[in-house]
């Protein structure tokens, strides 16, 4: 009698246990509950944040519900390289960036969206700003659909430089800027000449640096694998980023990342700064202390016409996605024309995800708000080309990276050399040496592969 | 969790030592310390976390800012409710399900010892050898053979499996402390089995059970390791969710103090409620 209370007792714990779990309706296999959803996995920069708030819309109109994961950065790097690898099929949607696109697309993980793009005039694939669709092409098939992007730009205080007598050029040499940067340097109290990234990391560092060793006509590698970091030109021009910013630089350059520099360019320490498009939207934002006291102009060049960098974090499907017409419909939508007025209306017009279409900069309201650098972020982006940046054709696409999967790993150990050269801890040319051995290490499988 | 354990510990030091007064005062100076010490990062926590997110990244830190409201307000427009619930589902019922199976493995184990008891519970160590990150990819791969990707019993089954060997060793000293003398009278009064357990152990042990039950609630309410690698949107746990908050662009702090805090509630609670039961069986078993 007493066993058998027990055992019932027993029962009803597990009973209760599988209820709880059931009926709340966390279970079931992958690919989520039925055919109406989508599953989206992303980077939790602010655009995606107030995308995941408007996704009720999205809903409204198609019926189809979306379910968001959203990460830190290297958290979604970590995660989609193991979603997507695996084939794992969680996931029908991602962010991925034009670094991780065309690597993934040779790797047969993610899916081509040409099909789609046809039967969708409404989506207007030609309004997609040329590099931008370059970018997140791979082998003539589209594999990404860009949700905002930015190249980069130089940014400058009209007043500071004004008040010098200094007029900024139209198309500025790194020599103009290097000359203005000695000038200004010191023209308020406590405020240096030029910010430039000095944080270790290959997109933090080696982003504005390899589009100024582009410029300068080095590059990593050759066509036929070679590398060239201890090269004549990619030595020039770390010579000069490292001495400019060591010269007439930001304190604390060693340690100073995106971050930092808006944070320095807004609080006034420096009147000059090298760096993304997209900061510009900060920086005019109301409430800035800089606000319309930023001038803009291109990405100082030395050999090459332009030298901006591309940068676009882009909607891809997964292969293995067994929802791929909702993922579709997903991405249309959030890449659309009417996407960036939904958010222009309900989130504000400097929130636009921007960047990515040429319509874009033809909407009135968008450039009542994005007005002083709207033209110049297009520009930056139309000049820029993805597959050549520089005076040599690459082995691989990418213009402040180089497309492969040990770029990360590669570019972010010599970016720690570099980072102490700027700190005085050691020279351009023992960092640079440490780097073609690293390089080579890498070309040296490359050349393998393909039989050179 | 820091002010439960802290508490109790002061408590005792104070007792035992209440007898010899001068090194009872450094010794209670030295427990206030380490109570400080501890209780400090929460309430700089819960400060921040009232902060606006300004406020909270201003360097020197503002102690004195105005309290809002913001971050809370945006933890809970961020939708916390699936992930809370999903972290409640695994701990609850996966904290039951090891106390199911952990309670007749330590009798085995300490009131009628099988034989070679003793390399039964370095087998149940051993198992803890492995560092669980070496384990993660096969788990991985395995979840994904067997659908179990993005599904909460995933997460059930494995934080069982992982508690398991604690709560048995915990569970296994707590019944050891059964003096034999009070077993065999049972016996000579014509107590079963049963009855000897629900009358005799149970009273004896209870502590031991609430202290082994709070721990393993909490170790899989704090798991991020598997939650992050093998949850995907429907089964997302709350640490996982609080990760989310962490950006590259823009500011933070605020909302991760907020989102952290409410997340450590439910921890908090069950530490509070079982707190006269864990003063008894920390200072009686295992952790003494």
């Amino acid at each position: 009698m007493r066993r058998r209370r027990k055992l019932l007792a027993t029962g009803a714990a597990v009973a209760m246990a599988t209820s709880v779990a059931s009926c709340a309706g966390w279970g079931g296999g992958v690919g989520g509950g039925g055919g109406d959803t989508v599953n989206v996995l992303m980077v939790n920069n602010p655009q995606m944040i107030d995308l995941q708030k408007l996704a009720p819309q999205f809903t409204r109109e198609t019926g189809i519900k979306v379910n968001f994961t959203v990460l830190p950065e290297n958290d979604l790097r970590d995660k989609a390289s193991q979603e997507f690898s695996s084939q794992a099929g969680q996931y029908d949607v991602a962010t991925l960036s034009n670094f991780e696109i065309p690597i993934y697309a040779k790797s047969g993980w993610v899916a081509p969206m040409d099909d789609y793009i046809k039967a969708d005039p409404e989506f207007d694939q030609a309004d997609i700003l040329k590099p931008m669709a370059t970018a997140l092409t791979a082998e003539g098939k589209v594999y990404g659909q860009p949700f905002y992007g930015e190249s980069s730009f130089l940014m400058y205080r009209k007043d500071v430089l004004a008040s010098k007598g200094i007029t900024m050029p139209a198309k500025p040499t790194w020599k103009q800027v290097a000359d203005i940067a000695a000038k200004v340097d010191g023209a308020r109290p406590g405020m240096a000449g030029i910010c430039l990234r000095g944080q270790p990391g290959w997109g933090q560092l080696f982003a504005p640096l390899t589009t100024v060793v582009n410029t300068y006509g080095g590059t990593w590698f050759d066509q036929d694998w070679t590398p060239k970091v201890d090269s004549p030109e990619f030595t020039q021009a770390t010579q000069f980023y490292v001495d400019l910013v060591r010269k007439h630089g930001e304190k604390g350059a060693p340690q100073a990342g995106f971050t930092e520099c808006l944070n320095n360019l807004t609080q006034g320490s420096v009147a000059m700064w090298y760096d993304a498009t997209s900061a510009a939207g900060s920086l005019e934002m109301a409430g800035s202390p800089v606000k319309g006291k930023i001038g803009y102009a291109p990405a100082p060049v030395v050999k090459t016409k332009s030298a901006g960098w591309l940068y676009t974090w882009a909607w891809a499907i997964e292969k293995a996605s067994s929802h791929q017409d909702n993922a579709w419909k997903f991405i249309a939508w959030a890449s659309s024309k009417k996407y960036e007025n939904l958010v222009g209306q309900r989130v504000g017009w400097s929130s636009v995800p921007a960047g990515k279409r040429a319509s874009t900069y033809t909407n009135p309201q968008y450039l009542a708000s994005a007005g002083p650098f709207a033209a110049q972020t297009k520009q930056a982006i139309e000049s820029v080309n993805p597959n050549n940046p520089g005076l040599q054709p690459r082995p691989a696409p990418g213009i402040q990276f180089v497309d492969i999967p040990e770029f990360p790993d590669l570019g972010t150990q010599v970016s720690q050399e570099v980072s102490s050269a700027i700190a005085g801890k050691t020279t351009v040319r023992s960092a640079l040496n440490l780097g073609q051995q690293l390089a080579d290490d890498v070309a040296t499988q490359y050349r393998k592969r393909e039989g050179k | 969790m820091t002010t439960t354990l802290a508490r109790p510990a002061a408590t005792d030091l104070e007792i035992r030592h209440a007898k010899q007064p001068r090194s009872g005062v450094l010794l209670t100076g030295a427990a206030w310390i380490i109570a400080v010490l501890f209780v400090l990062p929460v309430l700089w926590m819960i400060l921040t976390s009232f902060h606006t997110e300004q406020d909270a990244a201003a360097n020197p830190p503002k102690l004195a800012a105005p309290l809002s409201l913001e971050g809370y307000r945006s933890f809970f427009d961020s939708g916390p409710w699936p992930p809370l619930a999903n972290s409640l589902t695994a701990s609850v019922v996966s904290t039951l399900l090891v106390l199911l199976l952990a309670l007749p493995a330590a009798y085995a184990l300490s009131i009628k010892p099988v034989k070679k008891w003793s390399d039964v519970m370095f087998f149940f160590l051993s198992t803890k050898f492995l560092p669980v990150v070496a384990g993660l990819l096969p788990v991985y791969l395995f979840a994904q053979k067997v659908n179990l990707l993005d599904n909460i019993w995933l997460l059930i089954i494995l934080y069982t499996s992982m508690n398991l060997p604690i709560a048995v060793w915990m569970l296994r000293s707590f019944l050891s402390e059964v003096p034999t003398e009070m077993l065999e009278a049972a016996q000579v009064d014509g107590a079963g089995l049963v009855r000897t357990l629900r009358e005799i152990v149970a009273p004896v042990v209870a502590p031991g059970i609430a202290a082994a039950a709070l721990i393993c609630f909490i170790f899989s309410w704090n798991e991020l390791l598997f939650a992050r690698v093998l949850t995907g949107t429907r089964a997302e746990t709350a640490p996982v969710f609080l990760t989310g908050f962490v950006t590259s662009q823009g500011l933070f702090l605020a909302k991760v103090c907020a989102a952290s805090l409410v997340v450590s509630l439910p921890v908090l609670a069950a530490g509070f409620a079982a707190q006269d039961k864990l003063v008894q069986g920390l200072s009686m078993g295992a952790v003494r």
